[in-house]
């Protein structure tokens, strides 16, 4: 389908949502991959909204972006659960074996490196969230290794 | 009965590598031509010895764990045979002292079957707080809620009762009840773990929020770090309207209850209730003001309950044996149990469920036995990134909100969070700073540039630049923020910083 099909469908199932816009970014995103910028005016005038007000919310959520992510996104929990089991070291090294930089995407289009702070996994840290599954007591070795077999199998989402 | 194998769906459990055990498991019990059932429980929060096999014959279930997809042959081989002789046997999982010594009332049934499982749910007291709360009406059941003592789990100990009143007491065409699901906390799980293993307990807590305010809508905010959660929530959602219990016709009582997941999009200000309902409206997270109280004017300006996860469930138990039941536990102020979560660097780390009163080192000590890395303990923070770092001196304290205050410190949602002695608590400053300044909403200034303020400050410390001045600027800052912030995110965020400088004072340059 194309992505302006898409993204009127959304729009058609979010329209008279109370609190719509959420759920609207969340499906646009799941869908595109991204939130195309040139969506946010289609997106203000379905909702009864401003572009200011479409724009400060995709802003101020770290989740919501607006450019073209990686087919996988890695996530690295940088809270204190996860510091106290060794998080910096392997945020480190994250990025060095990739690198590239939290926000970034690798240039092979394979993976986008991100921040997270807590997973929920703090009794089996340092943890690590690969697209929608939670990886537990992940030491660089085992960073490396989840990262070959997402490049290996290379399906993506 | 065939013989029934349990094996977690919990996001930890999953993590540790629980699906490949599930899935060997079918495989192998095939391959040998053996009945048995595969079920997928929830975890019961001794994530130290996740996957946790469990293995029902004859009525008693015995537990192996943690368990690999390497391990099954041999199990099932020590299953034909001795089976207390495999070296991953615990024996009955109920004898396991780790949990035996717990007393779990919010968490009792989390782990033992189907999350899902409707029957499962009923036959262990599942919707009898329901039933209660149909027969007993609006303020029968604030009243109850009021006896039981029960205050708020999320952080700010608020007594539940009361807030319902005031929304009972507040008249408006449409109501709301809203649980928080934001657990944004590093070192909680509770409200996660509970979401997984028992939702219906959390579902049902819900409808007897708005049966007691005279509610008929609800929402979970969910946050999005979750999707295990999110799965199971709505799973359970749709189970919970096909049997009757949501719906326009509760049960067949005529009363009407709706119930949402929402989910959030990362931002751990979201947590704070005010700050929640603005981005349940589809707007910035933005704190309001107080007042007025979310109670008076809420979601969408309408009178709406905001409570935590556990807050919510433990209305279950509260309606189904009675308020006197649930205070009888506990002990001063500080009624029913305790939730801790031990987390970090933890040997047995995981979810401990118990009445007030044991000290910080008991848990420890006793459940959390000692550090994963076998090194000393050196600091602990309890209550998430904006409680205090707490020295060897201070394990002692009584872990109820009442002594955790008296020392400066706070409990909140129950996280306790240990680091070994390679910690560098100049850096755990810098970080609560840090975090600060990534995750305020922006409204006020001491929060927003008082903590970027603050980050440059620390790091002029510890390049020993100045250190006598820049400490009394820091100083400076720190009371700013604790007096001037519309909320504790910028209000509490010293709390770490400063407890590390007091405490920790050589490890700042
Ligand atoms: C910065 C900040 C973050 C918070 N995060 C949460 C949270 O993640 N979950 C929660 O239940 N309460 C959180 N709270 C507390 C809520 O504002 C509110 O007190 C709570 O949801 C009320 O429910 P309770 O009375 O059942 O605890 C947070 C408060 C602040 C100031
Ligand atoms: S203290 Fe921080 S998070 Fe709280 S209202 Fe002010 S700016 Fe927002
Ligand atoms: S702090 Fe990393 S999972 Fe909770």
């Amino acid at each position: 389908m194309q992505s302006d099909q898409v993204l009127a469908e959304l729009l058609d199932r979010y329209r008279d949502t109370p609190g719509g816009l959420l759920p609207l970014l969340h499906a646009i995103q799941d869908r595109l991959g991204h939130i195309p910028p040139d969506s946010v005016p289609a997106i203000a005038t379905a909702l009864n909204l401003s572009r200011a007000e479409v724009h400060g919310v995709i802003s101020f959520y770290h989740d919501f972006h607006s450019d073209p992510r990686g087919r996988h996104r890695i996530q690295i929990c940088r809270a204190e659960a996860c510091q106290a089991m060794g998080s910096r070291l392997l945020e480190a090294h994250a990025k060095a074996a990739l690198g590239i930089d939290f926000g970034e995407t690798t240039v092979d289009g394979a993976v986008t490196l991100e921040p997270v702070y807590c997973l929920g996994n703090c009794a089996c840290s340092p943890s690590v969230r690969i697209d929608e599954r939670v990886h537990a007591r992940v030491s660089t070795d085992r960073f490396d290794a989840l990262v070959a077999g997402l490049r290996g199998g290379g399906a993506g989402k | 009965m065939n013989t029934r194998f349990f094996v977690p769906r919990d996001t930890t459990a999953l993590a540790l590598g629980s699906d490949e055990v599930a899935v060997a498991l079918g495989a192998e019990l095939a391959s040998r031509s053996l009945a048995g059932d595969v079920v997928r429980n929830g975890s019961r929060g001794a994530f130290w010895l996740e996957p946790l096999l469990e293995v029902e014959q004859a009525g008693q279930r015995l537990a192996f764990g943690p368990v690999a997809a390497a391990d099954l042959p041999g199990v099932l081989d020590a299953l034909q045979g001795v089976p207390g002789e495999h070296p991953l046997c615990l024996g009955p999982v109920d004898e396991i002292p780790w949990l035996a010594s717990q007393q779990r009332l919010t968490f009792a049934r989390a782990g033992q079957d189907d999350p899902l499982s409707l029957d499962a749910y009923r036959r262990q007291e599942g919707f009898r707080g329901l039933e209660r709360a149909l027969e007993l009406g609006p303020q029968g059941i604030v009243d109850e809620v009021t006896a039981s003592g029960l205050r708020g789990r999320g952080g700010a100990a608020f007594p539940a009762g009361i807030k319902w009143q005031t929304v009972l007491d507040t008249p408006a065409e449409q109501k709301y009840i809203v649980c928080n699901a934001d657990e944004g906390d590093s070192g909680t799980f509770a409200d996660r773990l509970l979401m997984e293993a028992d939702p219906y307990q959390l579902i049902e807590g819900m409808i007897i929020a708005g049966l007691a305010v005279e509610a008929t809508q609800g929402f979970i905010y969910l946050r999005s770090e979750y999707p295990a959660a999110l799965g199971v929530l709505n799973a359970a959602i749709a189970g919970a309207e096909a049997a009757g219990y949501l719906g326009d016709d509760i049960g067949g009582s005529g009363r009407a209850f709706h119930l949402e997941v929402r989910v959030g999009a990362g931002a751990y200000i979201c947590g704070e209730e005010t700050s929640l309902l603005d981005s349940l409206e589809g707007k910035r997270g933005m704190v309001r003001t107080k007042p007025p109280l979310p109670a008076i004017r809420g979601l969408f300006g309408q009178p709406t309950v905001v409570n935590n996860v556990l807050t919510l469930a433990a209305v279950s138990t509260v309606l189904a044996r009675g308020s006197q039941y649930y205070h009888d536990f506990g002990s001063g102020r500080s009624r029913g149990t305790l939730t801790v979560q031990l987390a970090g660097n933890i040997r047995r780390g995981g979810l401990v469920e118990i009445p007030f009163g044991a000290t910080l080192r008991e848990l420890l000590e006793d459940f959390g036995g000692g550090t994963f890395s076998g090194r000393p303990m050196r600091a602990i923070q309890v209550g998430g990134p904006l409680g205090a770092y707490l020295p060897e001196p201070q394990w002692d304290t009584p872990v109820d909100y009442e002594a955790f205050a008296a020392i400066g410190a706070m409990l909140g949602h129950g996280g306790v969070v240990v680091f070994d002695d390679t910690v560098d608590m100049g850096a755990q400053a810098r970080f609560a700073m840090e975090f600060c300044a990534a995750e305020s909403c922006g409204k006020c200034t001491p929060c927003r540039i008082g903590s970027t303020r603050g980050l440059e400050v620390i790091d002029r410390i510890i390049a020993r630049e100045a250190p006598a001045q820049n400490r009394a600027l820091l100083n400076d800052l720190c009371d700013t923020m604790e007096s001037a912030s519309l909320c504790a995110m910028g209000g509490l965020t010293p709390n770490p910083v400063r407890s590390a400088l007091a405490h920790f004072a050589e490890d700042f340059g």
